[in-house]
């Protein structure tokens, strides 16, 4: 995947400039991987490199940080990124069924990604709508109070 | 200009996801048209608490209290209501006085046995206003404590006010500062710990949502106690409007004076920064979170040494939950004893509790120490819905423990907890009804702390892993009854010798549930049942012959063609009923998922 990566001169810009606000604040590796990760949508190698050097450290180290972190990806994502919440108050009301529904539906595991770039399944940690559990989200937009029938309408929307 | 009315609108994270900026907006513009606008304040605060009758609209000075309020539901609000006068009773609850009036707010039964110290200003007030904040009260317990107060004097009066950590831990506040005080360093640092990782729990996003200025200031005085210039606060990164509105905070006691060089002109000199966490839930350990703020994978380390002499940057660190920072300002005005009149004598004051699950009003409480579960369950919570049986209600997340319905009046404080084999944890409390199955529930929390644990040490990165192992055998019906003795020994070994919080208390799900469901595994492992129907390897899918018509649909479906007709017709039908051969079934549940007489399938 990364032997296509291709930044566009737009995007340089951006991270040099976050480059350039960190330059003085300590213990600022992670902040800039963020921010990076706000400009780009995930952490390619190249810029783990760039990263690296920019912060004065080894690129194993950036890795390290990118593979510990949950939210930090190293792979592009889809389109859409479902997630289904596994907080302790949307389990015991059913979002594990719900979960396996999505998974049967778009054929992928949590974590992956659709080989169309349409879809990027997370199994993710409570969001904090406990009131509406069980919960989805589609690009950090709230489905609350699901039942397994409803995910055909969220999903036809999606696909149209 | 004064304003006749004023509307409040609810926006955390629950009531957003509710849609209730579309309501907002919807006001707005219905207002307007309404030529009203002007006499009318609208105000988007900080969560109410009922978040399962969201989106909660408020009318001031009426107090009238819209529950469920949808974007077509604004119109009537404004013509009615505020235009005429007249409340949209449909709107306003079910409850009623025995007069048969609408209730007032305050005396529902989810509202009038909560005390609210913490969550004050939630709902009350616009966080991203900090007049309205400095209005009630705020920033004079920080000027207090610089003009009439020695750091000596803030340490004693926050020890004698006998207040513990709301992180879960309950370690007595006055203490850690204490010893950050008496460490000696250039240079010390004030920590807000607002990694709120366990599953089901809310309470500090609330404050920080609906309150952030109550943080602030307490890190000030903080600051100002132990002798620190700078603070942090730690937050999850899934928060987005928390961090948002701490931010916005932040720039706006910058703008004041009141953070800064010289804040409030005082003399004292504190400014704070966010740094975001990236998804880790051990980074809620003190150690972790340290680390991670300067940049590193979020590991824990050996202790000692304490924070308070070796923290952030090897700085002396003082570090606190967000809830018990929110307490510290309205202790500092009312004083120690105010404080210790509320709670129980080892636990005074209140805790907050995210109240989810199988329970009818799901939301924020906030509850004197002290108060029984049966309370909080039956009377606050509204009790479970569908008429279903309580059967247990979990508290402190991934490292608490299982309550069994049997000890539904214990007081709830942090040594009643520990006592039964849980723990206070941050405060999600989620309820459980007849339909969940405990040893499902105990392999869906080692799930979450093998995932999550870091992998430094051993016993937590494999023997969590061994015993999620031996769990997923019982739900399977592969368990012997020696796996459960197995079990209880890993659990204790695991406990003794983890490095941190995490692994030390990540076997107490298991060993909650040994203790009071034993019953329910040596069901899984003897009978090789599932007493609640829900681990799926131990469920046989039957057909109730009288029911089914025999449309053939779920032997269509059946991806293991388990399914054929019987010759069995039943009265009034025309065609056999179907049945199952249980040694083909693979258990995937299409049949009952395809089944047009839904009656006709189930699980048993």
């Amino acid at each position: 995947m990364s032997n296509q990566f291709k930044d566009t001169p737009q995007q340089k810009k951006q991270l040099d400039k976050v480059f350039e606000e960190l330059k003085d604040v300590p213990g600022s590796l992670m902040k800039a991987m963020q921010k990076a990760q706000d400009i780009y949508g995930y952490l390619p190698i190249e810029i783990m490199q760039r990263i690296a050097t920019a912060c004065k450290c080894p690129v194993e180290e950036v890795y390290g940080i990118a593979t510990f972190y949950a939210q930090f990806n190293i792979e592009p994502m889809g389109k859409y990124k479902v997630g289904i919440c596994l907080g302790t108050a949307c389990y015991v009301k059913g979002s594990g069924v719900i979960l396996e529904k999505v998974k049967e539906r778009l054929h992928i595991e949590p974590g992956h990604t659709s080989d169309d770039m349409m879809f990027t399944l997370e199994a993710t940690r409570c969001i904090g709508c406990c009131g509406l559990a069980p919960v989805l989200t589609v690009n950090g937009e709230v489905h609350g109070n699901l039942v397994p029938e409803d995910l055909d309408a969220i999903f036809a929307k999606l696909n149209a | 200009m004064l304003e006749r009315a004023h509307i409040m609108i609810c926006g955390g994270t629950g009531c957003t996801s509710g849609n209730s900026k579309k309501v907002m907006e919807e006001f707005e513009r219905r207002l307007t048209e309404h030529g009203v606008r002007d006499e009318v304040k609208l105000i988007m605060t900080g969560c109410f608490g009922l978040c399962a009758r969201g989106p909660i609209v408020a009318v001031y000075p009426d107090g009238a209290f819209y529950q469920h309020v949808k974007v077509e539901d604004v119109e009537e609000i404004v013509s009615e209501h505020i235009v005429k006068g007249r409340r949209v009773t449909r709107l306003l609850g079910s409850e009623r006085t025995e007069s048969g009036e609408v209730m007032p707010i305050n005396q529902t039964p989810f509202y009038r046995s909560q005390k609210r110290i913490v969550l004050r200003n939630c709902g009350r007030i616009n966080p991203e206003n900090i007049d309205e904040y400095i209005a009630f009260d705020g920033y004079k317990a920080y000027e207090k404590c610089v003009k009439e107060m020695t750091p000596e004097q803030v340490i004693q009066l926050i020890t004698d006010s006998g207040l513990r950590g709301r992180g879960g831990g309950g370690f007595p506040t006055g203490k850690k500062w204490l010893s950050t005080y008496n460490a000696k360093d250039d240079q010390k640092y004030v920590v807000c710990n607002a990694d709120e990782g366990d599953p089901g729990a809310f309470m500090d996003r609330s404050v920080l949502e609906g309150d952030p200025h109550s943080v602030i200031e307490a890190m000030m005085i903080a600051g100002y106690a132990v002798g620190a210039t700078q603070g942090y606060v730690y937050v999850r990164a899934e928060y987005p409007i928390a961090v948002q509105r701490l931010q916005i905070a932040i720039d706006q006691a910058r703008e004041y004076g009141i953070l800064g060089e010289n804040s409030m002109g005082l003399g004292h000199k504190f400014d704070m920064e966010i740094r975001l966490g990236a998804g880790a839930f051990v980074c809620g350990e003190a150690t972790a979170l340290i680390h991670s703020i300067e940049g590193h994978r979020g590991e824990p380390t050996q202790k000692p040494p304490h924070l308070a002499e070796h923290g952030l940057w090897g700085k002396p660190t003082v570090l606190n939950n967000v809830e018990t920072y929110a307490n510290i300002p309205q202790i500092i005005l009312n004083g120690p004893q105010w404080f210790k009149a509320m709670g129980t004598e080892k636990s005074p004051g209140t805790k907050v509790f995210a109240l989810g699950g199988k329970i009818v009003n799901t939301g924020l409480v906030e509850i004197p120490m002290g108060t029984t579960l049966r309370t909080i369950i039956e009377e606050i919570g509204g009790g479970i819905p569908h008429g279903k049986k309580f059967k247990a209600a979990q508290t402190g997340g991934p490292s608490g423990g299982c309550i069994p319905a049997s000890l539904i009046d214990t007081p709830i404080d942090y040594d009643n907890l520990i006592a039964i084999g849980s723990m206070m944890g941050s405060g999600g409390l989620i309820v459980m009804d007849e339909d969940n199955c405990m040893v499902d529930i105990a392999k869906f929390f080692l799930e979450f702390t093998v995932d999550e644990s870091c992998g430094k040490c051993t016993p937590c990165r494999i023997g969590n892993k061994r015993l999620y192992e031996m769990l997923d055998k019982i739900t399977q019906g592969k368990g012997t009854m020696e796996d459960l003795d197995k079990m209880e020994e890993l659990c204790k070994y695991i406990k003794a010798n983890s490095l941190c919080g995490l692994g030390q208390t990540a076997p107490n799900p298991v060993l909650s549930t040994l203790r009071y469901f034993r019953d329910e595994y040596i069901a899984h492992v003897r009978d090789k049942k599932c007493p609640a129907g829900v681990c799926k390897a131990l469920l046989n899918y039957v057909i109730d012959k009288d029911k089914c018509i025999g449309c053939g649909l779920c032997a269509r479906k059946c991806p293991a063609g388990a399914i054929t007709k019987s010759d069995y017709i039943a009265e009034g039908h025309k065609l056999p009923s179907m049945q199952i051969d249980v040694t083909k079934c693979l258990k995937c549940g299409a049949c009952m998922d395809s089944c047009t007489r839904q009656c006709a399938i189930s699980k048993k």
